[in-house]
């Protein structure tokens, strides 16, 4: 589990997030949504320590991550896996290698071991016979799936996820969804997905953060969102036709 | 302001640096990355390094022969010169100059791509020291390489004087041989090495600290690869200026 208390985050003058609290279950998958430029990235990094919040705390289990020594958070961010936008595949190393660096770097197992468990990550991934290739060899989305591969491999507690399905068509966007929500129930990890694909949201979306020009607008799940009657959520969700039309008739169909 | 600003960048150096030095996270990791460097840096460089030195060692002993050498002066001067130069100057100072050209941007491109394209920052997240596991490896791996690069360039530096005696007969090859033995003062080698050693540290660690600390695109990369080659080829020729007073 992964609180957020109060969290402030300004650069120079400006405040980017201001006084977000919430609570990011395990076992669930959690989202993030909001326009570009409402804060979500800056949300995430604040979360796992690559930006340092203003004010406010992260707690890990109970662990407050703002006051944690350096070494401490060294062991704690071995618990946790990372999906970026651009997937951030390690380009001088093939996809095998990618997925075991983690394992190479802190893993005690030996070799034979250490690879398996790679192989098993890109198994179900179901891109096994590309651990040959390097990342630019394959696709945008199998470049995501060995992301996911990688950010799995060390079994870690925690899963965060930065718009993985950006750039992605949406068969795609899809399996990755099915995907990261399926290894969430299974792992019983606490999964944060940043995102504003409403595909997802509609999805997988056990909880939800909307966040609205650096504050927390609204939250719930993906059932409150159809009645919800916070009009910046729903300009925001139902912005597409095809949305609206979803809404209403199921709008209706519960009448 | 300019003073300021570059306080805070040589802050932010000092600070990598802090980082760099640190015990490594995994030693076999490190290993691989030390030779893969040491390959890249220094092994990559062996051709440049060869040939430049072939050419201007070649230069330096037809111009001292044709130009300054007369007819009351020892006919091994050529030699001699040729020897001087490529020891104390052209192989440590001159070479690291055009080294940090070919590796400094080298680095700093590297560096810069991984940082836009957030592999350091998957690296931090996983809990490894970046710092560390990238720029290490390329400072001991380009000290490790720069003093067999000097020794090199020494060589062929000699092998393109030997050439215009043998090739284009500018001077006897026994009068290139009796200047090259002449008065040799073995301690202008090591002069050579220790500068090279402090040059290779200037241009891994500068070009390192510029492409690690990229903020942006492509554009950004560009001007950090740019700045790294600037900055190191800068500190090299004051840092040059004050060895060469300290160990003459």
């Amino acid at each position: 589990m992964i609180e957020l208390q109060h969290l402030h985050k300004s650069f120079e003058d400006k405040n980017v997030l201001k006084d977000i609290s919430t609570t990011f279950e395990n076992g669930k998958t959690n989202l993030i949504i909001g326009q570009s430029g409402s804060g979500k990235t800056v949300l995430i990094k604040c979360t796992v320590g690559l930006f340092a919040p203003t004010k406010g705390d992260i707690i890990y289990d109970g662990r407050s991550f703002v006051n944690m020594k350096k070494k401490e958070r060294a062991l704690l961010r071995r618990e946790m896996g990372m999906i970026f936008q651009s997937a951030a595949l390690f380009d001088s190393m093939p996809v095998l290698e990618n997925v075991m660096f983690p394992l190479d770097m802190f893993s005690d197992e030996n070799y034979a071991r250490r690879k398996k468990r790679a192989e098993y990550c890109l198994d179900l991934v179901k891109l096994l016979d590309s651990k040959a290739k390097y990342p630019e060899e394959i696709s945008g989305g199998m470049q995501k799936r060995v992301a996911i591969a990688r950010a799995i491999a060390m079994n870690p507690k925690y899963l965060f996820c930065d718009e993985p399905n950006s750039g992605l068509d949406p068969k795609t966007s899809l399996v990755i969804d099915e995907l990261i929500h399926s290894i969430t129930q299974e792992s019983g990890m606490t999964t944060i997905i940043n995102t504003h694909d409403m595909n997802s949201v509609m999805g997988i979306g056990e909880h939800i953060l909307y966040i609205y020009k650096g504050h927390k607008e609204w939250e719930g799940t993906k059932d409150e969102i159809i009645n919800s009657d916070n009009e910046r959520l729903n300009s925001f969700v139902f912005a597409s036709d095809l949305f609206r039309k979803v809404r209403n008739e199921m709008t209706e169909s519960n009448k | 302001m300019l003073i300021q600003k570059f306080l805070t960048r040589f802050g932010r150096y000092i600070e990598l640096m802090g980082r760099t030095f640190g015990r490594p996270d995994n030693w076999i990791m490190f290993g691989k990355q030390y030779l893969k460097e040491m390959a890249q840096l220094g092994v990559d460089s062996i051709g440049i390094v060869l040939l430049i030195s072939f050419f201007i060692g070649a230069v330096i002993c037809i111009q001292i022969k044709l130009n300054i050498q007369s007819a009351w002066m020892p006919l091994w001067v050529s030699g001699y010169v040729t020897r001087e130069i490529m020891l104390l100057e052209f192989s440590s100072s001159i070479m690291c100059l055009i080294l940090s050209g070919k590796v400094g941007s080298n680095i700093a491109s590297e560096l810069g791509t991984m940082r836009t394209t957030q592999q350091i920052d998957a690296l931090d997240i996983m809990g490894v020291n970046s710092a560390n596991y990238l720029i290490l490896p390329k400072i001991i791996g380009l000290l490790t390489m720069m003093p067999f690069l000097v020794i090199f360039s020494t060589g062929s530096g000699i092998l393109g004087a030997y050439c215009t005696a043998w090739i284009g007969h500018v001077i006897t090859a026994s009068d290139l041989t009796a200047g090259l033995q002449h008065d040799f003062e073995s301690w202008f080698f090591w002069m050579g090495v220790i500068k090279s050693l402090f040059f290779a540290f200037i241009i891994s660690s500068v070009s390192s600290f510029f492409g690690y600390t990229v903020e942006g695109g492509s554009i950004d990369v560009g001007k950090a690869s740019t700045n790294a080659v600037v900055s190191s080829s800068m500190l090299i020729l004051f840092s040059d200026l004050f060895l060469t007073r300290l160990l003459s």
